[in-house]
């Protein structure tokens, strides 16, 4: 048995999130609001990888990340697996994918931007990535780069 | 083209064709013909911030062409104090008119809107965001004085860095290939976020004898009180950048000044006199520049 299952059980229904950037666990858990939802989340930092050096890997039990959720997920970590669990089988295995634009998810760093001061606004804003990953609100034009991105 | 938010809705075709229209319409813009081209159309006109240039001009543009204007020029008057939204007074305004000018001073208002109106909408500048129908009477401006306006030398002097029309002209210029110099104390200094764009040449300079003799058209803003801490420190900046006529001495013969106005003191009066004065000429251009969007977008007959 390798070390890695050593560490933690599988999950009977649920999801597994793999190839997350290393470090970057913790984000992803605040940013999809994992935490204080009652389930049992399990969070691996820096575990060894073939693909790259080292990732992170959450599990969440009794509970399947939705398709907005997958696209947070994208804008966090480009490329993490996304896998869904029932009954110890793997039935979907998704790589989470840029969307090109997203919807009510993240706020814009513009305090004058009518998207913060407009009753109702919804937020949208398109995604950037060229080499480095942004997004820019389709209101105001204001570009935020992905370390700055402060999701809803 | 249905709504006017950014310059950069705008491609080069269209841009070309309201320039074109335009020249056309000069003669109405004076009065000295007449057009019913606009006969029963209605422009709202929604200033949720004050504007002289902007209102006027777009409400003599609409009656030269035979139409009417609607609207109101300072929100204290109306049911936005009231906690209405934005988006629920467009749809109703929609309601009344052909299309609709609205200016706001939150970035991002007038993109807001056109996703909610169903006629035109035409931004009228949006805070420190977009103003694209300045622009379109910049390079109108830039296009009669110059009889081009590609391959210019263009110089943009003052506060770059929170100035929107020179982000929206820059943007458009580098469509038409020039070259540009950007002239701004450090502070102010034209953003990255507008020159990583730029797919024309351009460079930054602090003083405006480095390019003066260059160029073909220089463009000068305002620099605001408002920006600097410290008056002193405002007051230093600001009597650095003003332009008279004894600087005016090393620039070519035919070079043009604009200024979306109101100028201070950045431009002395004693400019106002000579060959390189375009200013005024400038906000009389906004006349026909509206004219002719005015008529693209509510589809009036020649």
């Amino acid at each position: 048995m390798s070390d890695n299952l050593m560490r933690v059980q599988p999950i009977r229904n649920g999801t597994v999130i793999d190839h997350i950037k290393a470090g970057r666990g913790r984000k992803v858990l605040d940013a999809l609001e994992l935490i204080d939802k009652g389930t049992t989340i399990t969070l691996l930092m820096h575990v060894p990888s073939k693909k790259n050096s080292s990732k992170d890997v959450i599990k969440i039990e009794d509970r399947e990340l939705s398709a907005s959720e997958s696209q947070k997920l994208a804008l966090l970590s480009p490329g993490a697996h996304v896998n869904i669990i029932r009954n110890f089988v793997v039935a979907e295995k998704n790589v989470a994918e840029l969307p090109e634009s997203i919807s009510e998810m993240a706020v814009c760093s513009n305090g004058n931007c009518i998207s913060n001061n407009e009753r109702g606004a919804k937020t949208n804003f398109n995604i950037i990535n060229d080499g480095s990953l942004s997004i820019q609100c389709v209101y105001c034009g204001r570009k935020i780069i992905e370390n700055n991105i402060e999701f809803i | 083209m249905k709504h006017v938010v950014s310059i950069s809705d705008l491609s080069k075709k269209q841009i070309l064709s309201i320039l074109k229209r335009a020249k056309e319409l000069v003669p109405v813009a004076k009065g000295k013909k007449k057009s019913k081209s606009l006969d029963g159309k209605i422009l709202a006109t929604c200033f949720f911030e004050p504007s002289t240039r902007t209102r006027l001009s777009f409400e003599t543009a609409m009656q030269r062409l035979g139409g009417t204007c609607i609207g109101f020029a300072d929100p204290s008057a109306t049911s936005h104090l009231k906690g209405e939204t934005l988006v629920d007074g467009i749809r109703m305004v929609a309601g009344y008119a052909d299309a609709v000018l609205l200016r706001h001073p939150q970035e991002g208002s007038a993109r807001l809107a056109s996703e909610n109106s169903e006629v035109p909408l035409i931004n009228g500048g949006d805070g420190a965001g977009q103003h694209p129908t300045q622009t379109l009477l910049d390079l109108f401006t830039i296009n009669e004085e110059m009889g081009k306006m590609e391959g210019l030398n263009v110089g943009m002097l003052g506060d770059l860095r929170y100035g929107r029309t020179v982000h929206s002209l820059s943007h458009a210029l580098a469509k038409f290939n020039n070259k540009l110099s950007f002239i701004s104390p450090d502070s102010l200094s034209m953003p990255s976020y507008v020159t990583d764009d730029l797919s024309c040449d351009w460079s930054s300079h602090n003083s405006i004898e480095d390019v003066l003799n260059d160029l073909d058209i220089l463009y000068v803003t305002r620099i605001q009180k408002e920006r600097f801490p410290d008056l002193e420190e405002y007051k230093k900046v600001a009597s650095a950048y003003v332009i008279d006529s004894d600087l005016l001495k090393n620039a070519k013969s035919s070079m043009r000044i604009l200024h979306p106005l109101p100028r201070v003191t950045e431009i002395s009066t004693d400019v106002d006199g000579t060959n390189h004065a375009a200013y005024f000429r400038q906000a009389f251009n906004g006349v026909p520049v509206r004219m002719a969007l005015l008529e693209q977008l509510i589809g009036g007959k020649k």
